[in-house]
C-alpha cells in the first residue's frame, strides 16, 4: 500500500488491509468492533477517500523509495523502533497474559459494548457525536466554494 | 490459540508501515491514508489487551478512536479539497506557504 505511485491503487489496498484487520478481530472474539471496522473504515471512510481522489484528477506522484540517503536513514529508523519494539513485545512475552479472557466471547457482543456505552460512557459517548457534527459542519463549511 | 504477543507483533509491524508511509510519501492524500493505518495499529493492540484481560473498556475506547477518526477523515479531506483550489496540487513539498 505504501509504495503504490498510484493513489487509486494504494486506497483498494488500504481498503484489502481493513478487511483482514476485521477478520483479525473476529479471532480476537470482538464481532461488534470486526462488523465496525468493515462498514465504518472500508465503508464510509475509504469511500470518502476514493471520492476525494477521483474528485483531484492527480497525476502520478513523483517519489521513490530507492537511491536517495534521506530515504535510506527513514527505513533505518522505522525499521530500528519496529525491531525494538518487537524485542520489548517478546522479552515481557512471559509477564503478559497468555490466553484469551474466559470472558471475551461475552464482552465482544453488540449487547455488552452496548450497555457499557449506554452506562458507563454515556457522556463521552454523547461528546462523540458532538464531534461529529462539529467535524460535518467543518468539512462542508472547509470544502464550500466561497465563503459568505 | 494465538497468544497476545502475536497479535501485538502484528501490530508493531502495522504501525510501522504506517509511520513509513507518512515519511516516505508525498501526496497529502496517501499520508491521511497512513495516518488511518497507524490509528487501526493502536485499535488492534487495544482490542487484543481487552480480550486477553477480560476488561471491557478497551473496544468503547476503540469506538471512540473510530469516531475520531471518522472527523478527523472528514475535515481533512474537506482541508486536503481546499488546498487543492487554491494551488492545483496536494503534492505536500510545493506546499511551502509557511516558510517565507
Amino acid at each position: 500500500m505504501v509504495t503504490r505511485k498510484n493513489a487509486v491503487s494504494s486506497a483498494l489496498l488500504l481498503v484489502v488491509t481493513f478487511c483482514f484487520l476485521a477478520g483479525i478481530y473476529l479471532t480476537l472474539q470482538a464481532q461488534f468492533l470486526a462488523v465496525v471496522q468493515v462498514a465504518v473504515y472500508a465503508g464510509a471512510i475509504m469511500v470518502l477517500v476514493l471520492f476525494v481522489i477521483m474528485l483531484l484528477n492527480l497525476k502520478e506522484e513523483r517519489f521513490s523509495l530507492t537511491g536517495n540517503w534521506k530515504t535510506l536513514l527513514g527505513v533505518l529508523g522505522v525499521g530500528a523502533i519496529c525491531a525494538q519494539v518487537i524485542a520489548i513485545i517478546l522479552l515481557s512475552k512471559d509477564k503478559i497474559p497468555q490466553t484469551i479472557s474466559p470472558k471475551a466471547a461475552v464482552q465482544g457482543t453488540v449487547e455488552s459494548v452496548g450497555m457499557m456505552l449506554y452506562q458507563t460512557y454515556a457522556f463521552p459517548f454523547e461528546m462523540a457525536s458532538l464531534v461529529l457534527i462539529t467535524a460535518a459542519v467543518g468539512a462542508i463549511v472547509l470544502a464550500k466554494k466561497k465563503l459568505q | 490459540m494465538t497468544s497476545l504477543a502475536n497479535y501485538l507483533i502484528i501490530s508493531a509491524i502495522l504501525f510501522s508501515i504506517g509511520a513509513a508511509g507518512v515519511l516516505f510519501r508525498r501526496n497529502a492524500i496517501i499520508i491521511f491514508m497512513c495516518i488511518e493505518l497507524m490509528l487501526n495499529a493502536v485499535n488492534l493492540t487495544l482490542i487484543a489487551f481487552s480480550q486477553f484481560l477480560g476488561e471491557q473498556s478497551g473496544q468503547v475506547l476503540v469506538f471512540f478512536v473510530m469516531t475520531v477518526a471518522a472527523a478527523e477523515a472528514a475535515v481533512g479531506l474537506a482541508i486536503v479539497i481546499a488546498i487543492y483550489r487554491n494551488k492545483e496540487t496536494v503534492h505536500i513539498d510545493d506546499l511551502n506557504l509557511l516558510k517565507g
